[in-house]
């Protein structure tokens, strides 16, 4: 791979060497990849080192509150058949990890960048990114980030201060659509997201979002849906160009609407259809999320649900009832320490299953289960929930188990079966 | 205090804005109650109101959530014109209202500018911006009590919950409380909790109804009456509770003050 080094200010040749130097010993003391804190070390040499970075390349920012991992890696994927492309694809998402990924890249690698929802202006502003994608904003992490429609406000602030050519955005999110609206030339998604319980209240004027089929309007302002470019069916995409017909690999409707967010992310970027639509059907897994693995001796299947926009979709991907579920709950700094938002997911929905909660909040979740009338026993551990799902009747020899963590309980299981990079 | 029922008639509860005032799994009040009353054999009719429709007042119980600023004010305006939340206070019916939901029940709340507005003054408090990082954390109640719409004090033991506030609550004269503060906040002076006779506030998420089956039963008993309330298996309640305690008192999630919070008394 061609280096990049030699047309970098030497601060910032310097600035990489020592982060590489340092993620290399923290790797070596079985610290974790040391991707983060290789890039913080980095930046303490050279704080432009994004900048630097990023100059004279194309860069894409992805940021949302769920689907960023995923879409980003989808994106990668479908530009990759056509140009070199460098991407955090790990999840590490702020400027550390972000800078940390692009040390290495060629020089005229594209740049894909899952960015933090709260990192946005911060990485827009250092890389002026020619196209920013964002999927959607929901409550996450209440306790610990701002409240959702200052993230809003946060991100409509810096598309009007640094301007990107294209931003690709989510129709259908009103908060999504008030951000970006300002943008001068902005790709409208339909993604039929009907996760509406954050979108109530109109973040423009305090009014009220009025729900009616497939579109929407406040009651008191002139903040609408606004006409898509794009819009997600069951198998396709359909766009003002033709319909584009998919088989992903990734399960869900939700993969579906990742998909076509890159799909319109590689249209902006001129890649030929044909090319995306081979890379985001070669797509098997993302970081973890939906890998087919064995956990403790046991067939698992990884899935990622954080929140309840995104427990909302991935109830939808668990394996037919009455096959038996794990599901686990932290509530760790990365989760947010209050887990009250398990009383906003339907977990009504898994009537016909049987439970088994783990994780450090379990006992949380258990109360929740009860209240839903779901049966369910609570396990110390993952391998002792595992035992336990595999031995009961409805459990079909042979089959994966699927674990339903939220992001730091998911990331445990992902390090145990190897999945860091 | 409405006289208590007999078991086969309808308990009506009504879950208030919750597109508004729902930002913290408060919803989980409603599942919470009617839960309890239908393992009890108690039909329940549950309604929830979105904001700009209209609001019955014939309820037996409301349950007003916690919120972002914006909505809180929203909500605020919208139960002003309506009316129906007063007149069916003070025709007895239970009231249950959490954080956002406490502050704008009381006589006064600031909004998003900071700005103090009126609020319903069905609880006797005012709530003030105090300079001080927002109390985040596990709050934790010495043995609470609470005082029934019939003057009697009704212990609860502790009250355990999540709390996520920047405003401070400053009960008045006519209103009580639930008691001492062990960990966290609480409404900020060393106590927890509001209450005006079958009007309840409170800083508890958790929601605080899961977390306190205890203060559950006792709403419901002001509708119902003790002979209803028949025994449930809350072994997973107690089984988090115990978890709880021990965080609280671990100060795993306490909420942090400076020293100069401490210097002030704040």
């Amino acid at each position: 791979m061609p280096s990049r080094s030699t047309s970098l200010p030497i601060r910032s040749r310097l600035a990489v060497g020592v982060g590489r130097l340092v993620a290399a010993s923290s790797k070596a003391v079985h610290l974790g990849s040391g991707s983060v804190i290789g890039g913080r070390a980095a930046l303490v040499v050279n704080p432009q080192l994004l900048r630097d970075l990023t100059a004279g390349r194309d860069v894409v920012i992805v940021s949302a509150t769920n689907g960023k991992t995923t879409t980003t890696r989808l994106i990668a994927a479908a530009l990759a058949g056509d140009r070199a492309v460098v991407s955090n694809s790990m999840g590490a998402n702020m400027t550390a990890g972000i800078v940390a990924a692009l040390g290495g890249a060629a020089a005229n690698a594209t740049a894909v960048l899952e960015v933090d929802e709260r990192w946005v202006a911060g990485v827009l502003r250092a890389t002026s990114a020619g196209t920013v994608v964002l999927l959607n904003l929901s409550r996450d992490q209440l306790d610990r980030t701002q409240e959702v429609r200052k993230l809003a406000e946060a991100w409509r602030t810096c598309l009007t201060a640094t301007p990107p050519t294209t931003v690709i955005a989510n129709a259908d999110d009103p908060l999504v659509v008030w951000a970006a609206q300002v943008a001068p030339h902005v790709i409208w998604v339909a993604t039929g997201q009907d996760w509406r319980a954050d979108a109530a209240g109109c973040p423009q004027c305090a009014g009220r979002i009025s729900f009616t089929g497939a579109t929407w309007r406040c009651t008191d302002c002139e903040l609408a849906r606004p006409e898509p470019a794009m819009s997600v069916e069951d198998s396709a995409i359909a766009t003002d160009a033709g319909r584009v017909p998919l088989s992903m690999r990734l399960p869900g409707r939700v993969n579906i609407v990742n998909a076509a967010f890159a799909l319109a992310t590689a249209r902006s970027l001129a890649v030929p259809d044909d090319i995306a639509v081979a890379g985001l059907q070669s797509v098997e897994e993302v970081a973890g999320r939906y890998r087919v693995t064995s956990l403790a001796g046991r067939p698992v299947r990884l899935l990622l649900a954080k929140n309840p926009a995104g427990w909302h979709e991935a109830i939808e991907l668990l394996a037919d009832p009455p096959a038996p579920v794990v599901v686990s709950i932290n509530a760790r700094i990365a989760d947010g320490h209050d887990p009250s938002w398990l009383w906003d997911v339907d977990f009504e929905r898994l009537r016909s299953r049987f439970v088994v909660a783990t994780g450090e909040r379990r006992h949380d979740l258990a109360v929740r289960l009860r209240y839903a009338d779901v049966e369910h026993v609570t396990a110390d551990t993952i391998d002792e929930a595992l035992r336990v799902a595999m031995g009961r009747p409805a459990y079909i020899a042979g089959r994966p188990v699927d674990i339903a963590a939220n992001y730091t309980a998911f990331q445990e299981y992902f390090e145990r079966v190897g999945g860091s990079q | 205090m409405s006289t208590p029922r007999p078991t086969e008639s309808m308990v009506r509860i009504c879950s208030l804005y919750p597109d508004l005032l729902g930002t913290y799994g408060d919803g989980g009040n409603a599942t919470v109650l009617a839960q309890r009353l239908r393992w009890r054999d108690i039909n329940v009719d549950l309604v929830s109101i979105d904001a700009g429709r209209s609001v019955p007042d014939s309820c037996d119980l409301y349950l007003v959530g916690g919120g972002e600023d914006g909505p809180q004010t929203r909500a605020t305006q919208e139960l002003q014109t309506s009316g129906a939340l007063r007149r069916a206070a003070n025709n007895g019916a239970v009231v249950f209202a959490v954080c956002a939901g406490m502050q704008i029940l009381g006589e006064r709340f600031p909004d998003m500018d900071g700005v103090d507005r009126a609020g319903l003054g069905l609880l006797d408090c005012v709530t003030v911006r105090v300079d001080r990082p927002r109390a985040v954390g596990e709050l934790l109640t010495h043995d609470a009590a609470v005082t029934a719409p019939d003057g009697t004090v009704r212990p609860l033991g502790t009250l355990t919950g999540f709390e996520n506030h920047a405003g401070r609550t400053i009960p008045g004269a006519s209103a009580t409380t639930f008691g001492r503060v062990e960990i966290g906040e609480g409404n900020g002076d060393g106590t927890e909790g509001v209450i005006n006779g079958s009007v309840v506030g409170t800083y508890l998420h958790g929601p605080a109804l899961a977390r306190n089956p205890a203060l559950a039963d006792e709403l419901l008993r002001w509708i119902i009456g003790d002979a209803a309330l028949t025994p449930l298996d809350d072994s997973d309640v107690d089984a988090l509770r115990a978890d709880r305690h021990l965080a609280a008192r671990a100060h795993e999630l306490a909420p942090q003050r400076s020293w100069r919070d401490r210097l002030r008394g704040s």
